[in-house]
C-alpha cells in the first residue's frame, strides 16, 4: 500500500505502465510482467507459492519493505519453535475454544520459520523501510523504467 | 609542523602513537567504524574500518599512523567489503529497526545506510538471544549486540566495575553481565555508568525514555554518519 | 565420588600459587576433578583470585573442554578430522549413540554420558580416535565402541578401562638426523656452554634453522631479538598446541624425544637470558602430561633445569607445563600467550610482536616443539653442518605426519626438498588423487603436481600430509575443513566469526543439493572477504581449502550446482513438516513441490 504514498506521481506512472495483479486491479493470477513488487515476509505455504509464481512471471523482482527484506516483525517468532507457538496460541491460551489447531485445507500452513524473500528466490532490487518512503519507491520504479544501474540513492535508504 | 599521512589524497596530521583512525577522527575525516570510540583504546574487532596501506589491508583503528603513508579508504572495492561485514552483523543478530528505540541514533544502521545497504544479503541466523529487563533503570536486548565490547571497555577502564564481558567462542560469542545470576539487576551497574551510554547499537537502553526524540529527528536522520563529525559523542548524549 | 567443588578449586588454586594468570589451569583442574565447573567452584575462584565472575565465565566458555553446566560423567568426543571420517568415525559415532540411547551432543537424562565430536585430536595415524573425559583412545572399531558402552553403563572409572584402549603408537617409519640421534641429556647444552652464548646464537643463525610451526621465521634471529629487547624478564614458550588437523609430530617428539625438546628450550634460555619457560601442551595431549612431568623432574635432579644449570652460577631456568583446553586458535602465538596469561585465547593486535611484548608484556620467544628439538642438533654439530642438510631456503630436516589413504601412516623424517611423490611411495600410497600439505590451512596438491617439494620455497608445512585416493571427493574434504575453521574461530573479528559460519552454510547448501551458480559466486566472494578482512591467520586461511580445491578440483564443485536458478538453502517442503504434524494434514496444499515439478 506504500506505493499509494507516491501520490499524484501515480498518474505519471500509469501513463507508462500497466498494472497486472495488484491491490489496485484485484487480478488474482500473475501474468507475464516486466516488474514484480512484493511486500511481506514468507510466513506460510501460500506466500511461497505466490512468490515463486512472481519469480517465474516477472523479469525483475523488487522486494518492498522491511518484512520482505529481513522478515520484519513476523520473524520475531523465529527463535521459538513452531510447535511451541501453535501449542501456546491454540491450546494454552485462555479462550482457545476447542483447544484444536485449525486444520482446514483452505488455510495455508505456517513455515517453521519466517524468511525474507531473498532466502527463497532471487531478488533483483530492494526498497527498505517500514514503510519505505514514497521517494524511494518512486526512484526505484523510475530507475527501472529508465534502465538505471543503481536505482536507489544512499540518502533514500532507511530501515525504520 | 606535525607529520601527516595521506587519506584518500587528503593530508591528515597525526601525533606519535596515534593510529590512522584516531588521527582521521581527530581531523574530522570519516572512515566507517563500529567498535572504535575516540575515548577508548582501539580494539580492532569489527574490521569495518579496514583500509589499504601499502597494498595491504588492515584495521585503521589499530594500525599506527606513519608519516607519508598513502592510505586508501573510500574506494568501491573496500566499501563493498565493508558492506559485506555490516550485512554479516545484520544476519548474525536480530535487528528489527522499526521496533528499536535506537533507530536513527544507531551506528550500525547509519553505517549500513551510508554504505548503501538495501538488504542483509546473506541468510539470517535468527539466533535465540535473551532480553534482560531485570534492572529498574536499564534494559538489555542482546538481540542487537554486535560484540564491539565498548561497554566491556568502558566498564573496566572508566567505571572500574567490569560489569560486562564477552563469553563463548566463535558464532556463540556473547555479551554477559557480571553477577552470580547473570542478570543486570544483580550486578553493580547503575544508570550513570559510562558503560551504559557507549553502546553504538540498541543493546543497553534506559527505561521509560521511549522515543523522547521522534523518529526522523535523530542524529543520523538529519545527516548521514559520514557527515557527523563527533558521531560517538552525539549518540551518547541522547 | 565427585569431590567437593570448593575443595577442588582451593586445591587447584594452591597448586598454582593463587596466581590469577593461572586461571585456565585452575579451571581445567576443577573440570578434571568435578566433571564440570560448578557455580560454587567459581565462587571460590572469584573470591580467592580476585577476578570478576564475568571474566572467569568468559575464559571458561572459550575453551571447548571446559563446561559450566553439567555435561555427563562420561564425556566422549569423537575426533572429526577428514581422516577420521575416512576411517568411518560417523558410523561409529551413530552406533555409540544408538547403543547408549542418547542424542548426539546432548547429555543423557540420567546425567551419565554425552557423545559429540571434536576437532582433530592428533591421532590420525591410528584413528578413528576419541577422547573420554579428556584422555585419548585410539583405533576405534565397532567392537571397541560396544565395549566402551558397556563400561559406561556399568560406570567403571575410566582409569580402570583396559590399558590397550589407551595405547598410542609412535609409528615412526623414517628417521633422519633428528629422530636418528640418540639423545644424551645435557650433551647439547654442554657443547653450547663450551662455545659460549654469543657463539650459540651465531651457530643458530648460521644453521638457518627456521620455525617448524609453518611460518618459518629464522629461529636464531628470534632468539637474538628477544635477547636484545628491553624488559624486566624474558620468557620462552614451546608451542605444543598442535591443533592443525593432520598434524601429530609434536605428540611423537614429546613422547620419544622430550629431552631434546626441553634441552632445546634450555639452549634458548642460555641464548636469550630467559628465566622461565612454558610448554603449552594442547588439551588433547593431556595423556602426555605425566611423562613430561617425569622428564622435567629427572632433568632438575640432573642439574639440567633449575638454579645454576650445569653448575654455572646465574644460569637459572625452569619449565612449567600449561595444558590447553580445546582451542585451535591458541596455536597462534599471541593467542597462545593470552591463554598462558589465563585469558580467552584471542589473538592480539600486532605489532608489537611477542619477541618484544610477549608473556606479561615481556620479551618472549615462542617456538615450535620441533624447532627446539632441532636446535639441539645445531648446538651439538654446529650451524654449518646443519645448514648443509636440506635446501638453500629450508635447511635441516622436517617431520612429516602422513595419514589418510596409505599403507603405512605415521611419522617420516626427510631432509627438506623431498618430493611429494617420494613420500607417497615410502608410505605405500596407491592411486592417489591429491595430498593436503600442512593441514586445512595449507595447500591441496593434485597428482599432476606430485613432483613439488616440501620446503619454504615450494610447499611450506607444519608437517601434516593427508593422502586422498581416487575414491575421495575433494569437495567433501574442503567442506570438512571449513567446518573445522568455523568451529575454531575465536569470534573476535566480524569476518571470521560470521564469515566462517556463512561459508559452512554455503558449502552445506551445495552438499545438500541446493546449489546453483549463484552460490558458487557467493563462495568465491566470501573467500576474498575472509582473506582480506580477518584479524589473524585462522580467518586468512579459513578459505584456503576451498580456494585450492576450487582451483584444482573445480568439477567437484560444478557437479553440485544442480540448479540453474537460485534455490533456497533449506527444503521448503520440509519447512512445513512441523505444521503438518501439528495439524495432521497431508493434503496437496500442505506441501510445497520442488520448483522443477511445478
Amino acid at each position: 500500500m506504500s506505493i499509494l504514498d507516491i501520490d499524484e506521481r501515480l498518474f505519471t506512472l500509469l501513463d507508462k505502465v500497466e498494472f497486472d495483479r495488484s491491490p489496485i486491479t484485484d487480478i488474482k493470477e500473475v501474468g507475464e510482467c516486466d516488474v514484480g513488487i512484493i511486500e511481506g515476509g514468507l510466513c506460510n505455504a501460500e506466500n511461497v507459492e505466490v512468490l515463486r509464481e512472481f519469480r517465474r512471471r516477472c523479469k525483475v523482482l523488487v522486494a518492498l519493505g522491511a518484512c520482505a527484506i529481513n522478515g520484519g516483525l513476523p520473524a520475531q517468532r523465529n527463535h521459538l519453535s513452531l510447535p511451541l507457538l501453535l501449542q501456546e496460541v491454540y491450546r494454552s491460551e485462555p479462550g482457545a475454544e476447542y483447544g484444536l489447531i485449525p486444520n482446514d485445507p483452505e488455510l495455508p500452513l505456517p513455515l517453521n520459520k519466517v524468511h525474507p524473500l531473498h532466502e527463497v528466490v532471487r531478488i533483483d532490487h530492494f526498497i527498505p523501510g517500514c514503510p519505505p518512503s514514497a521517494d524511494a519507491i518512486w526512484q526505484v520504479l523510475t530507475g527501472l523504467l529508465e534502465g538505471r544501474e543503481h536505482p536507489l540513492d544512499h540518502s533514500l535508504i532507511h530501515f525504520d | 609542523m606535525s607529520a601527516t599521512f595521506l587519506l584518500d589524497g587528503r593530508a591528515i596530521p597525526f601525533s606519535e602513537g596515534q593510529t590512522i583512525l584516531q588521527a582521521a577522527v581527530a581531523a574530522g575525516a570519516y572512515i566507517p567504524h563500529l567498535c572504535f570510540h575516540p575515548d577508548f583504546k582501539p580494539h580492532g574487532s569489527c574490521k569495518v574500518c579496514t583500509v589499504k596501506v601499502g597494498g595491504r589491508q588492515s584495521a585503521s583503528c589499530t594500525t599506527a599512523a606513519a608519516a607519508g603513508a598513502v592510505v586508501e579508504s573510500d574506494t568501491p572495492a573496500i566499501n563493498a567489503e565493508r558492506l559485506a561485514l555490516v550485512q554479516m552483523l545484520f544476519v548474525e543478530g536480530n535487528h528489527f529497526c522499526p521496533s528499536c528505540e535506537k533507530s536513527g541514533d544507531c551506528k550500525l544502521q547509519a553505517t549500513a545506510c551510508d554504505l548503501g545497504m538495501v538488504s542483509p544479503h546473506f541468510d539470517h541466523f535468527f539466533p535465540d538471544r535473551p532480553v534482560d529487563a531485570s534492572h529498574p533503570d536499564l534494559l538489555l536486548d542482546f538481540n542487537r549486540c554486535i560484540l564491539c565490547s565498548l561497554c566491556v571497555r568502558a566498564s573496566r577502564d572508566v567505571d572500574g566495575k567490569n560489569a560486562f564481558a564477552l563469553a563463548g567462542r566463535g558464532l556463540r560469542t556473547r555479551l554477559i553481565v557480571n553477577s552470580r545470576t547473570g542478570r543486570l539487576v544483580d550486578s553493580d551497574v547503575s544508570a550513570g555508568d559510562r558503560a551504559v551510554h557507549v553502546c553504538p547499537v540498541g543493546v543497553i537502553l534506559p527505561k521509560r525514555r521511549g522515543f523522547s526524540v521522534p523518529l526522523g529527528r535523530r542524529v543520523f536522520d538529519l545527516k548521514p554518519i559520514s557527515a557527523v563529525a563527533d558521531a560517538s559523542a552525539q549518540i551518547e548524549e541522547r | 565420588m565427585t569431590p567437593d567443588p570448593a575443595e577442588a578449586a582451593a586445591t587447584a588454586m594452591a597448586r598454582h600459587r593463587h596466581d590469577p594468570h593461572e586461571l585456565l589451569q585452575v579451571l581445567r583442574e576443577v573440570q578434571e576433578s568435578c566433571g564440570w565447573i560448578t557455580p560454587e567452584a567459581i565462587d571460590c575462584i572469584q573470591a580467592r583470585l580476585g577476578l570478576p565472575r564475568s571474566k572467569i565465565l568468559g575464559v571458561a566458555t572459550f575453551y571447548s573442554f571446559l563446561h559450566i553446566n553439567p555435561c555427563g560423567r562420561y564425556r566422549i568426543l569423537f575426533s572429526d578430522n577428514i581422516t577420521d571420517r575416512m576411517l568411518g568415525n560417523q558410523v561409529l559415532l551413530d552406533r555409540m549413540c544408538r547403543n547408549l540411547w542418547i542424542e548426539r551432543g546432548k547429555v543423557s537424562e540420567d546425567g551419565l554420558v554425552s557423545v559429540d565430536s571434536t576437532s582433530c585430536t592428533g591421532l590420525c595415524d591410528q584413528g578413528p580416535a576419541i577422547l573420554v573425559n579428556g584422555i585419548a583412545i585410539t583405533r576405534l572399531s565397532e567392537a571397541r565402541v560396544d565395549e566402551i558402552c558397556d563400561l559406561v553403563r556399568e560406570q567403571i572409572p575410566v582409569g580402570d578401562w583396559p590399558a590397550e584402549f589407551f595405547r598410542v603408537d609412535e609409528n615412526i617409519h623414517r628417521r633422519d638426523v633428528l629422530l636418528g640421534t640418540p639423545w644424551l641429556p645435557g650433551a647439547a647444552l654442554q657443547a653450547a656452554m663450551a662455545r659460549g652464548t654469543e657463539a650459540l646464537i651465531g651457530e643458530m643463525k648460521a644453521s638457518r634453522l627456521r620455525g617448524r610451526g609453518g611460518a618459518g621465521f629464522p629461529a636464531g634471529l628470534k632468539w637474538q631479538a628477544c635477547r636484545d629487547a628491553p624488559g624486566k624478564a624474558r620468557y620462552l614458550v614451546c608451542n605444543a598446541d598442535e591443533g592443525e588437523p593432520g598434524n601429530f609430530k609434536d605428540r611423537v617428539l614429546l613422547a620419544t624425544a622430550a629431552d631434546a625438546v626441553i634441552e632445546g628450550m634450555t639452549l634458548g634460555a642460555l641464548a636469550t637470558g630467559a628465566w622461565r619457560g612454558f610448554i603449552y601442551l594442547r588439551g588433547e595431549y593431556r595423556f602426555l602430561l605425566g611423562h613430561l612431568e617425569g622428564v622435567l623432574e629427572r632433568r632438575r635432579a640432573a642439574g639440567l633445569l633449575g638454579e645454576s644449570i650445569l653448575g654455572r652460577e646465574g644460569f637459572d631456568f625452569d619449565v612449567a607445563i600449561h595444558v590447553g583446553a580445546g582451542a585451535y586458535v591458541c596455536g597462534e602465538e599471541s593467542a597462545l600467550i593470552e591463554s598462558l596469561e589465563g585469558k580467552r585465547g584471542t589473538p592480539r593486535n600486532r605489532p608489537p610482536y611477542p619477541v618484544t611484548h610477549g608473556y606479561l608484556g615481556q620479551p618472549t620467544v615462542v617456538n615450535n616443539v620441533e624447532t627446539f628439538a632441532s636446535s639441539c642438533l645445531v648446538a651439538l654439530k654446529g650451524g654449518a653442518w646443519y645448514a648443509d642438510i636440506g635446501t638453500r631456503e629450508s635447511s635441516g630436516t622436517k617431520l612429516l605426519c602422513v595419514s589418510g589413504d596409505c599403507a603405512r601412516p605415521g611419522i617420516y623424517e626427510y631432509p627438506f626438498g623431498v618430493e611429494v611423490r617420494q613420500v607417497l611411495e615410502d608410505c605405500g600410497a596407491r592411486k592417489t588423487k591429491a595430498v593436503q600439505v600442512s593441514g586445512p590451512s595449507g595447500a591441496c596438491v593434485p597428482a599432476a603436481e606430485f613432483g613439488r617439494r616440501i620446503g619454504f620455497e615450494d610447499l611450506p608445512t607444519a608437517g601434516a600430509l593427508m593422502v586422498f585416493d581416487e575414491s575421495r571427493d575433494m569437495f567433501q574434504v574442503a567442506r570438512n575443513f571449513v567446518h573445522f575453521f568455523a568451529h575454531e574461530s575465536c569470534g573476535f573479528c566480524t569476518p571470521c566469526r560470521v564469515g566462517t559460519s556463512l561459508l559452512t552454510q554455503m558449502m552445506d547448501k551445495l552438499a545438500n543439493g541446493h546449489g546453483s551458480p549463484y552460490d558458487f559466486a557467493e563462495i568465491e566472494k566470501m573467500n576474498l572477504i575472509l582473506q582480506s578482512m580477518s584479524h589473524c591467520g585462522l580467518g586468512h586461511s579459513a578459505c584456503n581449502p576451498v580456494l585450492t580445491t576450487i582451483a584444482k578440483f573445480r568439477p567437484a564443485y560444478l557437479r553440485r550446482l544442480a540448479h540453474e536458478e537460485f534455490e533456497p538453502a533449506f527444503d521448503l517442503d520440509r519447512a512445513l513438516g512441523a505444521a503438518r504434524q501439528m495439524t495432521g494434514r497431508d493434503d496437496p496444499a500442505a506441501h510445497v513441490l520442488p520448483e522443477e515439478a511445478t
